[in-house]
């Protein structure tokens, strides 16, 4: 019996390799600005405000009460910070909006990479007794599930080039995409590998940027948007911390999640799908069930834009604008955090509520 | 809850800690808003960030208006003299430290500024200084002006009558 929330408008910087000369504030700023100029809504009128972001990216201690400021955050608001994806900032603004004290709600993610070694930062998130101090950096530890993929034959090189190859070259129509190609999986496979077995095209890029979404609820969403992006099942699931007793070749948390949010209570037109290797959008396809006639990723994915704390919310954000222009009637949204898809996020937008 | 070891490590030393050291490097990016400040610092002058809509010109400036949540797109010039408008004395002796307690540390807010800038007041017993108290800064010398707030050693009292503080209450 939940209250109908949605999604009614949202914002996006370009992502980038490096945003020059800008601290996050400044960088976050034109996107808050942004959002709410396109829901009409002054930060007064913004019932709940959340954020989702980490002080390890930028090196910045209380990074988020900085960009708080950014907000417009006095008088004091109602506001909520989780040191994970925006797209769990999200989650958390929904149940506030399911109690019924507030209608509209602020979701914003950002992630400033640049400053530091992100593959190294990244081993700060796993176990600080067994696997921490080994430092096995981001990019190893997907190797390994690739690995573990590939023998298991979950997947092949050639399908893991095919989803380079896919979301490369149709990242050429998503204007805040930060990488492109026209180079088919054929081309792919000649190069060498990086961390075998993955090769450069199975990396995301490394990207600087900022996402931002308005949630309303009942007829505060109808006000806002014509076409508002109803969340008619939304769900979160985790695994274990430690790498050794998972099964890396499958994403269990995934398909719970997609089970409780409903994803297979009608057809699927379009999916965005929070998967940084390639390897990961094969077994993501398989744990959310969709079908070979589902559109995957038409932004390009994590694999166009990565900006970490921000590439699952934009997931949603690009499911609810595919919703909102009437490019499809129901479209699945997922989002990623932890090692090799330890956490998983699963949220069903539909244009009916 | 009780481990029941192998006999082989039955007698050992039970393991209370470990260490992991662990380092990151980054290369910090100080935003358009505090880069223009030090930039500032460096010739002696104090720039702050005004806001376009408030008008509140916030010293050192972070880029945003907290009230509004607009850039601070007004440059600011600022006094390097103010007022201490709240202060605290450090009796606790810490590693790194580099001053002889007890010594004060000031909430200073600079003439022209809206919001307090955190720094030492000094020439003074530490048993006198009081809020409203008129303070101006010290400068390094001249040839040690780098782009860092390190360039004002201190505060001192500038011998002005005491002014009553009026706190940034909204």
């Amino acid at each position: 019996m939940s209250r109908d929330v949605a999604v009614v408008a949202t914002a996006q910087s370009v992502h980038q390799r490096r945003v020059e000369g800008l601290n996050e504030v400044e960088m976050l700023m034109p996107v808050l600005t942004d959002v709410k100029a396109k829901a009409g809504l002054d930060q007064s009128e913004i019932g709940f405000t959340c954020s989702g972001s980490t002080d390890y990216l930028a090196g910045q201690a209380f990074s988020f009460v900085m960009t708080l400021d950014g907000v417009g955050a006095f008088p004091p608001i109602s506001e909520s910070h989780v040191e994970m994806d925006g797209a769990w900032a999200l989650y958390e603004a929904w149940v506030k909006l399911q109690i019924g004290e507030i209608d509209t709600a602020l979701v914003y993610g950002y992630g400033k990479s640049s400053p530091g070694s992100v593959r190294d930062v990244l081993s700060r998130q796993l176990d600080p007794y067994y696997v921490g101090p080994l430092w096995p950096d981001a990019v190893a530890l997907a190797a390994l599930q690739a690995r573990a993929a590939l023998d298991a034959g979950v997947v092949t090189e050639e399908a893991m080039a095919e989803v380079a190859a896919r979301s490369r070259q149709v990242a050429a129509t998503n204007p805040n995409a930060q990488l492109t190609s026209s180079a088919d999986a054929a081309a792919l496979l000649t190069e060498d590998y990086l961390v075998e077995p993955l090769r450069l095209h199975d990396l995301p890029p490394i990207s600087d940027g900022a996402v931002a979404v308005i949630l309303a609820a009942g007829d505060k969403a109808r006000e806002i948007n014509d076409r508002p992006a109803w969340i008619t099942g939304i769900d979160h699931r985790i695994e274990a911390h430690q790498l050794g007793v998972r099964d890396l070749t499958s994403s269990p948390s995934t398909k719970l999640a997609a089970e409780r949010a409903g994803v297979g209570n009608g057809s699927v037109e379009i999916a965005e799908i929070h998967a940084p290797f390639t390897h990961q959008e094969l077994i993501l396809r398989d744990a959310l069930g969709l079908g070979d006639d589902v559109e995957i990723n038409p932004s390009g994915g994590a694999l166009a834009a990565n900006t970490l704390m921000a590439a699952g919310l934009v997931r949603i954000a690009e499911a609810a604008d595919r919703i909102s222009s009437g490019d499809a009637d129901r479209a699945v949204a997922h989002a990623t955090s932890g090692p090799c898809l330890q956490q998983n996020l699963v949220c069903v937008l539909e244009v009916t509520s | 809850m009780s481990l029941s070891l192998p006999a082989s490590i039955a007698d050992a030393e039970p393991v209370r800690s470990i260490r992991t050291p662990a380092r990151l490097d980054y290369e910090f990016t100080a935003g358009q808003a505090t880069s223009q400040f030090l930039r500032g610092v460096k010739n002696k002058k104090l720039i702050g960030g005004g806001c376009p809509v408030c008008g509140k010109v916030y010293v050192p400036p972070r880029g945003s208006c907290a009230v509004d949540g607009v850039p601070t797109t007004e440059q600011v010039d600022v006094a390097d003299r103010g007022t201490v408008t709240t202060f605290c004395v450090v009796n606790v002796q810490f590693y790194g430290q580099g001053v002889e307690v007890p010594y004060v540390c000031a909430t200073i807010q600079l003439d022209g500024a809206d919001l307090g800038l955190f720094a030492m007041v000094q020439e003074m017993p530490y048993d006198q200084v009081r809020i409203g108290l008129r303070v101006e800064a010290v400068w390094v010398d001249d040839d040690e002006l780098d782009t860092t707030l390190e360039n004002i050693k201190y505060f001192r009292p500038t011998g002005e009558p005491d002014v009553e503080v009026k706190q940034n209450i909204q």
